[in-house]
């Protein structure tokens, strides 16, 4: 009894049916879910930005590691930039052998998430349908599903008919200018609830003693040893982190954030080859359950699906422009409307509930850069660009692995900064908005 | 919207023109080095404040030019004048 009873003061109560009834019946108050605690002077390792990226990796450090003395950092609140933002996709039918493989264990550790993190994250396996409009999308269609058969994932091409049995608001007339010729095929695709990953690795990561600071800014990172002014660039070693709570001592930086992946990294006076474009996505009034499945069409630039709330939630590419401001445009919802029609002439009634945009931190090759950079201790899991929701679990895993061991895992080697200087480009064609 | 100073159009909507991003002295490529070139080709400073850019007035003069706008407010400043040479794809 003791023992159970240190374990309950030591730890939240564990998620449970019973617990929901339990707790609703008392009106009690749910616990915080992790702990506001003062900053350390020093910790093990520092994780810039506490989106999903971050989180999974200080969760998989603690986890998988046992290095539990790691401050998470975030200049907002958790999961307040592009983690609560996205359009909550999970797939894993990319194009290249190095994406497949690396988004295939992504969705793994996805299908597992409710146990292992004790929430319920609602991932809802509804399956994947990315639409070729002409010949050349339809071959490389054929070829995602090659490479996808080849590594064990679920993928095939079908054509209109069996589109319009899985998805009947669909137009698979010939009528339209952009026809539907076919489809890519993933039933292991679906969305998950996005802010429940982000609570759910901070609330696992609290658990094992990773701290959460919240309104924490990162003024700038300190360095010794480098070839540019105060010790930075390459060469050096990361010392420490300022920030707007005063300083912290580390050897270990890691810099998971995303759009403003280019700022933190140049503290420690690195170069990335990122820049940062807006994303925006918009939602409509909630109806009755319509589309079961999650589309996609590459040409039009649109995803959809429906949420378990009846709502259909609309993605699209980046904004051309690079810019940091998140303001919506009206040329989005124009154009937005416009190519859902195409796609479901249906839902012409239909009224748009919202817009809002994220940034994005665009590569040129659609890949992320991850691993070490020539600042010794400055690791970056950035350039995630719009395929960063989807990757999280898997990405925090590699990176844990990457600062517990010093060594680049053999899964995320192609995906390092020095591809750039060497030309070896990937070249992830299968990314979200990317045209065929 | 966002209203960008072409320097013989006026200002014109970004969708009538053409982003180029980033405008950087390009190396000499017969005397840069790999490493030279595809840090030009691929590294950015991406800052969250001024920066000098590229624009192609596409549907307008069809013209290059060099601009300074802020990426944290998306306002422009010191647009270029008609004629002027600071255009073209630095």
């Amino acid at each position: 009894m003791t023992g159970i009873g240190r374990r309950l003061r030591r730890r939240p109560p564990k998620y449970s049916a019973a617990g929901l009834v339990w707790r609703g019946l008392r009106g009690d108050y749910w616990p915080r879910v992790w702990r506001d605690t003062e900053l350390k002077r020093s910790y093990d390792a520092v994780v810039v930005g506490g989106g999903v990226h971050g989180l999974a990796t200080a969760y998989y450090l603690a986890r998988n590691h046992g290095i539990t003395n790691v401050a998470v950092v975030d200049k907002a609140y958790l999961g307040s930039g592009a983690s609560g933002r996205n359009t909550a996709i999970v797939r894993a039918n990319y194009l290249t052998p190095e994406g497949v493989a690396f988004y295939d264990r992504s969705l793994q550790l996805y299908n597992t998430m409710a146990l292992d993190l004790n929430i319920n994250v609602m991932m809802s396996e509804r399956g994947h349908l990315t639409l070729a409009h002409n010949d050349s999308s339809l071959r490389t269609m054929n070829w995602r599903a090659e490479v996808n058969k080849l590594q064990g994932v679920n993928s095939c091409v079908i054509g209109p008919d069996e589109i319009k049995k899985i998805a009947p608001a669909l137009d698979t007339s010939s009528h339209p200018r952009y026809p539907i010729l076919g489809a890519l095929y993933h039933p292991p695709g679906g969305i998950v609830r996005h802010d429940a990953v982000v609570w759910g690795y901070a609330r696992a990561a609290d658990h094992m003693g990773v701290e959460m600071h919240q309104r924490t800014e990162v003024l700038d990172i300190l360095c010794e040893g480098g070839d540019g002014p105060d010790g930075k660039g390459p060469g050096g070693r990361v010392v420490g982190v300022r920030t707007n709570r005063g300083d912290i001592s580390t050897p270990v930086v890691v810099n998971c954030t995303a759009g403003w992946a280019g700022l933190i990294s140049a503290m420690a006076g690195v170069r990335l080859p990122i820049t940062t474009h807006p994303l925006q996505a918009a939602v409509t009034e909630p109806v009755k359950v319509f589309l079961p499945t999650v589309v996609v069409s590459g040409s039009l630039h649109v995803y959809i699906s429906q949420t378990d709330r009846g709502e259909l939630v609309f993605g699209a590419a980046v904004d051309a422009v690079a810019t940091y401001s998140i303001r919506g445009s009206l040329e989005f919802t124009e154009e937005l409307a416009g190519h859902v029609l195409e796609l479901m002439p249906s839902v012409s009634r239909m009224r748009l509930l919202r817009q809002w945009s994220g940034l994005c931190d665009m590569t040129p090759d659609y890949s992320p850069v991850m691993g070490f950079t020539p600042v010794d201790g400055f690791l970056v899991d950035v350039g995630w660009g719009t395929y960063g929701f989807k990757a999280a679990p898997v990405s925090g895993e590699q990176m844990a692995e990457a600062v517990a061991t010093g060594r680049t895992p053999e899964l995320i080697e192609p995906f390092a900064l020095s591809r750039f200087e060497a030309g070896e480009l990937v070249g992830e064609k299968g990314a979200a908005s990317v045209g065929h | 919207m966002l209203l960008v100073p072409c320097p013989n159009c006026g200002p014109r909507n970004s969708t009538d023109l053409r982003y180029g991003g980033e405008s950087h002295p390009r190396p000499d490529p017969a005397t840069a080095t790999p490493q030279q070139w595809r840090g030009y080709l691929y590294l950015r400073d991406n800052p969250a404040g001024w920066l000098r850019e590229n624009w192609y007035c596409r549907s307008g003069c069809r013209r290059w030019f060099t601009v300074e706008r802020n990426t944290a407010t998306n306002e422009f400043r010191n647009p270029p004048m008609p004629g002027d040479k600071r255009g073209g794809k630095a």
